[in-house]
């Protein structure tokens, strides 16, 4: 063990100062430091103008808005993440590799032809938009829309964040649970889900980190009313921005930062967690 | 117990079709109708309409401007991402977890932030504006970085950082470090190590990297649209697409339609050769087991 210790320490494979350098400096460059700035920025406000700006009706209204419209389409995604990656693991059927290609279609489709269409789409005028309306449910311009764009971009990340735990999970299990008698869904609540748990916790974390800052798709479903509060925090900040009213973006990028990065740790503590448990057996 | 058992394989059977048939039908409506109904919006005032919507000189601005944050970008990415795979698999030192979750930052943040940022860093009251107004001084020249190219391009760089290390650092983790050791106690230099040892088990990860990386580069909309501000100079294509898709006449819109369908192309690409990169590696990993 002390012998291993010490081989790691001596580092045989050359390159450690040269990459260590180039990464830090690369990082710092084009991610930490612009990032920084925000934050200088916005201690040049006092904190009684910075509380009154973040508390001001139409900012908390926007987080209000993204953060529970997030958490909606998150959930959602969550439970079909979870029957996606069920389905795509466990079963064979025609045209599974299409279903599994397509799921990645949100990552590599712009945000903002995502949105248009979406808009489009839900819109009285689109289809299915036009039978939803006529059976009184009106999806775009309401929260109901942003929601289902949130949704659109997030499913991705929960399907690829089970999919690989659920394809390592041993059929072992499975099979003495049933032979001690278990019924099939007990097997599944007792023995595979606490399994899932963490990934699936992981997807859930990641499509909300993502929902809460997202623009690009959301902005045209959400028709970003403020009578209606349908304004998301990416929008408010934009608006700030072409109003050069730099200070107030200033103060809610940084509220919005500080929610990125609590949720970004508390992924990483539940990986961390997972993997420890799991290298455990 | 034979009962039971028929029993209970009709209940699977008819667990596995309900299944499928869910994702099926959440797949066609959330992710395959969009699709479709680009491409019949495109198309709606026929062929004639949908390539003269193509070749104004806006679309075509754009598409340069496009590019050439999308190139460099990919280069500057690259070059970062085979660095710092290297640096995060081959070597283990203190502060590496906080490394690698930093290096995924620009992931989980809003891309309306990463604008703002180089805003606040280059803009008039930015803290290293004084910096680049000296170097014009010194030098004569005129660089501007917000609302000009390079703001662009420092934005499409930002929002894709990640890209290309996240695809190589799990295969290179799976691989291990012992044959680079190997090598370098015979005594190859880091270089060769590289190019004979690590680089032909990456190779595949890495070309699906830079796929990635370009395909979110030609899309970005959030960051790019805080620092750029002038239509047919410093517009990239999803920000043409928002001024033809706000301009709100039924003209306009399709034309909208119509540049995102050139998009949706190239996310088309993007998944096809994505699933023919997974299934090499996973028919060539299973043929490894096989042995």
């Amino acid at each position: 063990m002390v012998l291993k210790k010490r081989a790691k320490q001596v580092r045989v494979i050359p390159g450690y100062r040269l990459t260590f350098g180039i990464t830090v400096a690369m990082l710092s460059l084009l991610v930490l430091i612009p990032l920084a700035s925000v934050l200088v920025y916005s201690f040049k406000i006092s904190p009684s103008e910075f509380w009154s700006l973040i508390t001001a009706k139409n900012v908390l209204s926007a987080f209000g808005t993204s953060i529970v419209c997030s958490a909606i389409a998150a959930f959602i995604n969550a439970v079909f993440g979870l029957i996606l990656a069920w389905v795509l693991v466990k079963y064979d059927f025609p045209g599974k590799r299409i279903l599994d290609g397509l799921i990645e279609l949100p990552f590599a489709l712009p945000t903002a032809v995502a949105g248009i269409t979406l808009s489009k789409m839900y819109s009285d005028t689109g289809f299915p938009g036009s039978y939803l309306s006529s059976i009184g449910i009106d999806v775009s311009y309401t929260h109901l829309g942003i929601v289902l764009a949130l949704v659109f971009i997030g499913i991705p990340f929960t399907v690829r964040a089970v999919q690989p735990v659920l394809e390592k999970i041993d059929g072992q299990y499975e099979e003495a649970a049933h032979m001690l008698g278990s019924s099939r869904r007990r097997t599944f609540w007792k023995v595979i889900f606490p399994e899932l748990f963490p990934a699936l916790l992981t997807g859930f974390g990641l499509a909300l980190a993502r929902g809460i800052g997202e623009y690009g798709s959301v902005i045209y479903i959400s028709g970003n009313s403020a009578k209606n509060g349908t304004q998301v925090v990416s929008y408010v900040i934009m608006q700030k921005l072409e109003r050069t009213k730099y200070d107030e973006a200033a103060a809610i990028a940084l509220v919005l930062l500080i929610i990125s990065f609590v949720l970004l740790f508390a992924i990483n503590i539940i990986q961390i967690r997972h993997a420890k448990r799991v290298s455990l057996r | 117990m034979e009962i039971h058992d028929k029993k209970e394989i009709k209940a699977r059977k008819r667990t596995k079709y309900i299944l499928i048939g869910i994702s099926v039908i959440f797949i066609v409506f959330l992710l395959v109708l969009p699709i479709i109904s680009i491409i019949i919006n495109s198309l709606k005032q026929g062929f004639e309409f949908y390539f003269s919507a193509l070749s104004t000189d806006y679309v075509i601005s754009s598409l340069g401007v496009t590019l050439f944050a999308t190139v460099i970008s990919v280069i500057v990415n690259t070059a970062f991402g085979v660095v710092a795979a290297w640096l995060l698999t081959k070597f283990t030192f203190r502060g590496k977890h906080v490394l690698s979750t930093l290096i995924d930052v620009p992931f989980s943040i809003s891309p309306v932030i990463a604008g703002l940022a180089f805003i606040m860093t280059f803009g008039r009251l930015g803290w290293a504006n004084g910096i680049i107004e000296s170097i014009n001084n010194a030098l004569g020249t005129d660089i501007q970085i917000v609302f000009a190219i390079p703001g662009v391009v420092l934005a499409t760089i930002f929002v894709t950082f990640p890209f290309v290390s996240r695809e190589i650092v799990p295969v290179l983790n799976s691989v291990g470090r012992d044959e680079e050791e190997a090598a370098a106690i015979m005594g190859a230099g880091g270089f060769t190590i590289f190019r004979k040892v690590t680089f032909p088990h990456i190779k595949w990860a890495l070309l699906y990297g830079v796929i990635l990386c370009t395909a979110r580069a030609l899309g970005e909309f959030g960051a790019v649209s805080a620092l750029s501000k002038t239509r047919g100079k410093t517009f990239t294509l999803p920000l043409e697409i928002d001024a033809l898709y706000m301009a709100g006449s039924a003209d306009s819109i399709t034309a909208a339609f119509a540049v995102s369908s050139l998009l949706v192309l190239i996310a088309v690409v993007v998944l096809i050769l994505r699933n023919i990169l997974e299934f090499r590696t996973k028919s060539r990993n299973s043929t490894r087991k096989d042995k």
